[in-house]
């Protein structure tokens, strides 16, 4: 979405001036999404694309509930479902809500080359300012999370923007005012942890003792969080265990940019001087071509 | 003008030049996606989405005609032991004394590294850069080899664009150069004392 001049840009892609965050008395917010409340009514599905105007393309059914197959440009949010067993003969259904993990250390930002096409706000809530994207994927390259999608219409990335036009003014995300089980809370970062560990120990006390939060940590923990009734193997629900920015892009974007600059300015320098120093290569004068047209 | 040496055809001065307008295109936009500071280069190519959209096209013309220039010239590019002994004194020419330099051929050591360094380095390029060019290939590829490939490719533009700046200074600072490509000929005192072997050659019989 476009940017609401919300004044609290606590980070901007490829930018390397201080962004414009006076306004900084923004409480951090995150969703925290409790799977072992989850129903996979697709609700929130819905709510977004009603909230954000998208309609994406029908698609096929692949032989299980999930309905969109994966996140696409137009479906910024996707119910998946997995028959997993966590220990065997022991069968279980767990569904995980995809979508944008809202990163505190956001890896899209990181590797995007476009000034202010991509943001993070003083809330924690990472955002494409659309007009800003020139559509090179190094978003997709950057997350840690597989979540960016390039538009095969406009070209540009999409994904969940945590609703940051109506977290703006005060409401809470759509898919949070749509779920009817109360699976996926918003609020402050603060209280969506405290809750989270809570409702994680309420569910070790029922038998799942490998309940927790996920918050990862390697790319600084996330604004959208998961109450994962097996926390010990994120994975079993495509979930990275320890994501973080793949090195080669911390790489790429990172000390290779500075390193890369300073020597190609430094060759054409030493280039300056040594011609200054030591002046050209000259043929020997009576051999010059000049000289002998003049002749 | 008998004492002017034929050094380039015009189909291989054309060929150069053509080269190098799509280089400079192609470093121009591509250099707006490494570093912030240079984003501004975008607007030369008419924005960023209108950089991200010619910059291949750009990149891949100058890999061709890069090609037929390598096909031209490899031969003459292979290093001998001449050469080595060349590279061994090639730090005294730079602090100004050329006078222990031995005779070379069309092209010294310095130009042979120039012509690898730039071959490899557009072989990397070309190959990384399919690698995830959007919207039409990159979706072939997994993450990870899109990764490293954006690696590689800033790596080898690294390369290629401090070669291409040893080039056209050692074109600059060698004076009598600059018209093998301008004009396709060169000096006779420019060929000995430049290239003496070359020299050597192709007067030969005279």
């Amino acid at each position: 979405m476009s940017s609401l001049q919300s004044q609290d840009v606590v980070a901007r892609s490829a930018t390397t001036t201080p962004t414009p965050q006076v306004r900084s008395a923004v409480p951090q917010v995150a969703k925290l999404i409790d799977e072992s409340k989850c129903i996979g009514c697709k609700a929130c599905q819905v709510a977004c694309m009603n909230w954000n105007d998208l309609r994406d393309v029908i698609g096929s059914n692949i032989g299980t509930y999930d309905n969109p197959v994966d996140l696409t440009a137009k479906s910024w949010t996707v119910m998946k479902f997995f028959e997993v067993e966590p220990k065997d003969g022991n069968l279980e259904w767990l569904i995980r809500k995809d979508g944008c993990m809202h990163c505190e250390d956001p890896g899209c930002l990181k590797a995007c080359p476009s000034p202010g096409a991509i943001v993070k706000y003083g809330n924690g809530i990472v955002d494409f300012i659309s007009e800003n994207c020139i559509g090179c994927g190094y978003c997709v390259k950057g997350c840690p999370f597989d979540v960016p999608r390039i538009s095969q219409q406009d070209n540009k990335a999409y994904k969940c923007t945590l609703c940051s036009d109506r977290v703006g003014v005060g409401l809470e995300p759509a898919c949070v005012k749509t779920c009817p089980t109360g699976a996926i809370g918003f609020g402050t970062k603060a209280d969506m942890v405290e809750y989270g560990n809570q409702r994680a120990a309420e569910l070790k006390e029922r038998g799942y003792a490998n309940a927790g939060l996920y918050n990862p940590q390697g790319v600084g923990g996330t604004h959208v969080m998961y109450v994962l009734k097996h926390a010990d193997r994120p994975e079993l629900e495509d979930l990275p265990a320890n994501p973080s920015i793949s090195p080669m892009v911390m790489l790429w974007k990172g000390i290779a940019k500075p390193l890369a600059l300073a020597s190609m300015i430094g060759a054409v320098v030493v280039g300056f001087f040594h011609y200054m120093k030591v002046g050209p290569i000259e043929e020997k004068s009576e051999d010059r071509a000049d000289e002998k047209e003049g002749v | 003008m008998a004492r002017l040496l034929k050094r380039y055809s015009d189909g291989e001065r054309m060929n150069h030049w053509f080269i190098v307008l799509m280089f400079v295109l192609a470093a121009v936009s591509g250099l707006a996606f490494f570093h912030p500071s240079l984003f501004f280069l975008s607007n030369l190519m008419g924005g960023g989405p209108w950089s991200r959209i010619l910059h291949p096209f750009m990149g891949l013309l100058m890999v061709l005609g890069f090609l037929v220039m390598f096909l031209r010239l490899w031969r003459q590019n292979l290093m001998t032991a001449a050469d080595k002994e060349w590279a061994k004194h090639a730090g005294e020419m730079l602090r100004g004394d050329k006078s222990r330099m031995p005779p070379a051929g069309k092209y010294n050591a310095g130009q042979k590294r120039v012509f690898w360094l730039m071959a490899f380095s557009l072989l990397v390029l070309v190959v990384t850069g399919f690698l995830f060019w959007h919207p039409w290939f990159t979706g072939y590829f997994p993450i990870v080899v899109q990764r490293a490939a954006v690696l590689l490719h800033s790596i080898a533009a690294l390369v290629l664009v401090l070669t291409v700046i040893v080039h056209i200074y050692a074109a600059i600072w060698v004076k009598g150069t600059m018209r093998a490509m301008t004009r396709g000929t060169v000096t006779e005192g420019w060929a000995k004392a430049n290239h003496e072997l070359w020299y050597r050659e192709v007067t030969r019989g005279r």
